[in-house]
């Protein structure tokens, strides 16, 4: 349904272009969920806000976004807007900056469908409820008069997943839903997330820092690094056929609420942004497995035990990654 | 855990500690902190978690001085604190009793100053050393903490994240206090950089015998590095005890709550009955 | 997926094309154009053809010439020496007045973001007292007062821009206080005058300058209004405000050049000062981003 392919985008800071996202080639089907995992920097939120062609302005955008088949990136206002108004809906991390403090949370919810898609006001309002109920928010015609401010974080989460849902789009971007909410907040929110994409078989990319939360609600997993993709995997199998030296090494590191390590496992050095990766692989300089191959060629993603791995040495170190790094806790 | 002889006592000792925000005369007022009590033995690694509203974070900004409690005892290593507003003399005997790690790095650094005249100002403050000792003494705290004099030369944002926690560690270090309170002190760290400051807090601990104090959300994070926990409720403490039993066997329905709600392999997130 | 090493770039997607981002000519221009102000104003005395203050009547109301570059006024005086040496009083004056309306009024400031409570509401009802009062009319009752000259609207000015400092200072003092680097310093244990002086102010300095930029452009507003109203230097003296109001007279016997002149030069140094200001905190608080 959606394909990515060989995105490449830069943004203006200060008086340079720097790119953002190098080589990024994703897909999501309908009904599958993508979750798009990484660290600062990584360009995982730049490539979400480059679907729905929501980047700084200045910004330079090369590759095609396909949308069943017709590139995003050329359509025109009228196509865009269809795009916006019933395909595609983005789900952000802060709801409070997205919602308008001033107006109702009704507002909020039936502006869109009355403004983008002609839907009278009051069938809107029956839409509107209907979500709110399934997402299991009681009282929704007493919810609808209320403002932002009134509601916790949590619940405005939840207006903004109805706010997503009641589009009725076929692709859902969320950009770190749960981040900013308590843990119990975010089982529940990620929990009403789930349920629902399944249920309407909606389509989506969820992009987070958390392995273990995008295991839980997606079906394949995109590991991104420095403005690349560096694997893609079943969520399934992610844990325990990593293929990729990075990848491996944020599953090690994590601590674990059931058992504790004497120490945890390191991949030494830190996080590096698109921007500052030379030639050859962007993991290079923090892979335990670096030859010297790496440092110079510039690995593709390719195909490799049902998933795909950007890694030269991928096919010899299987079986090999899982917790090689018995580092120390310096830098 | 408790590894000193115990004339030494404590290193924190709270009792009934309450702190309620906004005039009581009105009636209203909000409870942040509801009548808590706990102990810290030296050396140990003792966590409080909550989600937001617990009253954790009120509560170590209490012990560290940011904070004047409404009623009830705080003790720092034998020492108790007055109520009243603290001078400059009784902050900076507290300053060498007890040190905080805040969550956000960038921020809790003066983004003027060099790294090294960051540390030298602590230096200078509570100890009588000359350039050359505090010359020596910074180079010490840099590599404590896995830096190196690159680093000490520059302004906070020309580091990264993990890289000026480690000097907001180092900082704290510099009074040679012997409590660290480290206030969602990884929070906002990548995952890996994360798993860095973790281990380097553990060598700290082992290497000078400090007791941490730390506040956290996360029950993995807690789980690595403290020995004994404690889990806050709207204000009150609604379970405690070692570590490992209390997030093996937790009693309390909160905790559990807390517990079946944290992503980890295998892990499924359920709605509750009700929202 | 189709992964080969190309990209394929299609022919609409970089329609958005980066913007390289320019130097900020405006900046550059207005600050070069103060410090050429500022260095002709200094070195008045050593770089003017005539003597500003020779009358000689029989040159009086001459255009424009090889000897008088702008031509002379109503008595025959070089008009461009005046004005180079107008420089010196014209920004001398809103100089002092910023001075002091800075030094005072971050200090209370300081005081009112890092005490609060009970300061914090007497000094600002103090504050909004003298709000009230435009600052031209308090120069003028100063003027009234202790007579004319430089001092006394200096004083009243300095007085009437208090308050705009401190309030703005203030809101910014006291965010910069919530920062979580004051607590560190606080927990520290460093001294309070030592927090407040070493670390709170100086990450205010880039306000505190823009804050007197801008004061600097109201401030030769004010002052030349006040010359201009007979009530500041007086004549002979060269000032721009005093040379408008000299100059009017001649305005409407086809004499316009001494107004003229000397009211571009204010316009364009209060413009330059405002630009100035602006774009400082622009850059500075992308900076701070």
């Amino acid at each position: 349904m959606l394909e990515i392919r060989d995105l490449h985008v830069e943004l203006c800071v200060g008086e340079e272009m720097k790119p953002v996202i190098h080589e990024t080639t994703l897909s999501v089907d309908q009904g599958e969920a993508l979750g798009l995992v990484g660290e600062s920097g990584a360009g995982k939120s730049m490539t979400i806000r480059a679907i729905m062609r929501l980047l700084p302005a200045g910004a330079t955008v090369a590759g095609q976004i396909l949308y069943e088949g017709a590139d995003v990136l050329g359509f025109d206002r009228k196509a865009m807007r269809s795009f916006l108004a019933s395909k595609v809906a983005m789900i952000f991390q802060d709801a409070s900056t997205h919602i308008n403090p001033v107006r109702t949370v009704g507002d909020f919810l039936i502006e869109a469908l009355v403004t983008n898609n002609g839907v009278p006001k009051a069938e809107a309002r029956r839409r509107v409820t209907g979500v709110l109920e399934e997402i299991g928010i009681p009282d929704a015609a007493h919810r609808l008069e209320q403002y932002p401010h009134q509601l916790s974080g949590g619940l405005q989460q939840r207006m903004m997943i109805a706010a997503a849902l009641v589009i009725e789009p076929r692709l859902l971007l969320a950009d770190e839903p749960t981040t900013a909410l308590d843990v119990t907040t975010q089982a529940e929110v990620m929990a009403i997330l789930d349920e629902q994409r399944r249920q309407r078989g909606l389509g989506m990319i969820f992009v987070t820092h958390d392995l273990d939360l995008a295991a839980a609600v997606c079906d394949r997993i995109a590991v991104m690094y420095a403005g690349f993709v560096v694997e893609d995997r079943s969520a399934a199998n992610l844990h325990e056929e990593a293929r990729h030296p990075y990848t491996a090494g944020l599953l090690a590191s994590r601590p674990s609420p059931t058992e504790k390590a004497h120490r945890l496992c390191v991949v030494p050095g830190r996080p590096l942004s698109a921007f500052e990766v030379g030639e050859g692989c962007p993991f290079a300089s923090r892979c335990a497995h670096v030859e010297d191959r790496c440092r110079i060629e510039r690995p593709l993603l390719r195909e490799l035990d049902g998933g795909w791995v950007r890694c030269h040495r991928a096919d010899e170190l299987r079986g090999q990654l899982l917790c090689s790094y018995n580092g120390s806790a310096h830098e | 855990m408790s590894s000193s002889s115990v004339q030494d006592g404590h290193a924190i000792e709270v009792e009934k500690l309450t702190k309620v925000f906004g005039r009581r005369r009105r009636g209203g007022g909000l409870t942040a902190v509801d009548d808590i009590s706990f102990t810290v033995d030296p050396g140990g690694a003792l966590a409080i978690v909550g989600e937001s509203g617990s009253g954790k974070t009120t509560t170590a900004r209490m012990i560290i001085g940011l904070e004047r409690p409404t009623s009830g005892r705080i003790s720092v290593g034998g020492r108790e604190q007055t109520h009243g507003r603290m001078g400059s003399r009784e902050r900076r005997r507290l300053a060498s009793e007890v040190q905080m790690v805040f969550q956000d790095p960038y921020s809790s650094l003066d983004p003027r100053q060099r790294v090294r005249d960051c540390i030298d100002e602590i230096l200078r403050l509570h100890f009588d050393l000359d350039r050359e000792a505090r010359v020596a003494r910074i180079a010490e705290l840099m590599t404590q903490v896995g830096l190196d004099e690159r680093h000490a030369s520059v302004r906070p944002r020309s580091l990264s994240g993990g890289e000026q926690q480690r000097v907001a560690i180092a900082r704290a270090l510099a009074s040679k206090p012997r409590v660290l309170i480290l206030d969602e002190a990884v929070a906002s760290l990548d995952v890996s950089v994360q798993a860095q400051v973790l281990n380097l807090l553990a060598d700290i601990r082992e290497q000078t015998g400090i007791t941490y104090l730390f506040i956290s959300h996360d029950l993995a994070v807690v789980r690595q590095v403290s020995d004994e926990v404690v889990v806050m409720k709207c204000g009150a403490i609604v379970e405690r005890g070692p570590t490992d039993r209390v997030l093996d066997q937790p009693e309390d329905p909160y905790t559990r709550a807390l517990l079946s709600a944290a992503p980890r392999p295998g892990w499924k997130p359920t709605r509750k009955g009700t929202p | 997926m189709a992964c080969d090493a190309g990209m394929t770039i299609s022919p609409t997607a970089t329609r958005t094309r980066g913007r390289r981002a320019r130097r900020d000519w405006v900046l550059i221009v207005c600050a070069a154009f103060i410090a050429l102000l500022v260095i002709v104003a200094v070195f008045a005395p050593w770089i003017v053809p005539h003597d500003p203050n020779k009358v000689d009547m029989a040159k009086a109301y001459q255009g424009p010439s090889g000897s008088y570059l702008l031509g002379t006024d109503s008595l025959g005086r070089d008009l461009l020496s005046r004005l180079v040496y107008g420089a010196r009083l014209s920004l001398a004056g809103p100089a002092l007045v910023v001075v002091f309306a800075t030094i005072i009024g971050t200090t209370l400031a300081l005081l009112t973001a890092w005490m609060g409570g009970w300061t914090d509401r007497v000094i600002s009802r103090v504050l909004d007292i003298i709000f009230a009062f435009p600052g031209i009319i308090l120069a003028v009752l100063a003027v009234a007062l202790f007579g004319s000259g430089l001092a006394a609207p200096v004083v009243a000015l300095s007085i009437a821009y208090l308050p705009y400092d401190a309030r703005i200072l203030r809101s910014v003092a006291m965010r910069e206080r919530t920062l979580t680097y004051i607590s560190a310093c606080y927990v520290a244990g460093l001294p309070t005058r030592t927090i407040v002086l070493r670390h709170l102010l100086p990450n205010l300095l880039p306000f505190i300058l823009v804050q007197c930029t801008l004061s600097l452009g109201y401030a030769l507003v004010d002052l030349a209004a006040v010359s201009y109203l007979g009530l500041g230097v007086a004549p002979p003296a060269a000032e721009w405000g005093l040379m408008v109001a000299n100059g009017q007279a001649s305005i409407l016997t086809g004499h316009p050049q001494e107004s003229l002149f000397a009211g571009i030069l204010i316009v364009l140094t209060v413009i330059a000062f405002n630009m100035l200001g602006d774009r400082l905190a622009t850059r500075f608080s992308v900076r701070a981003q």
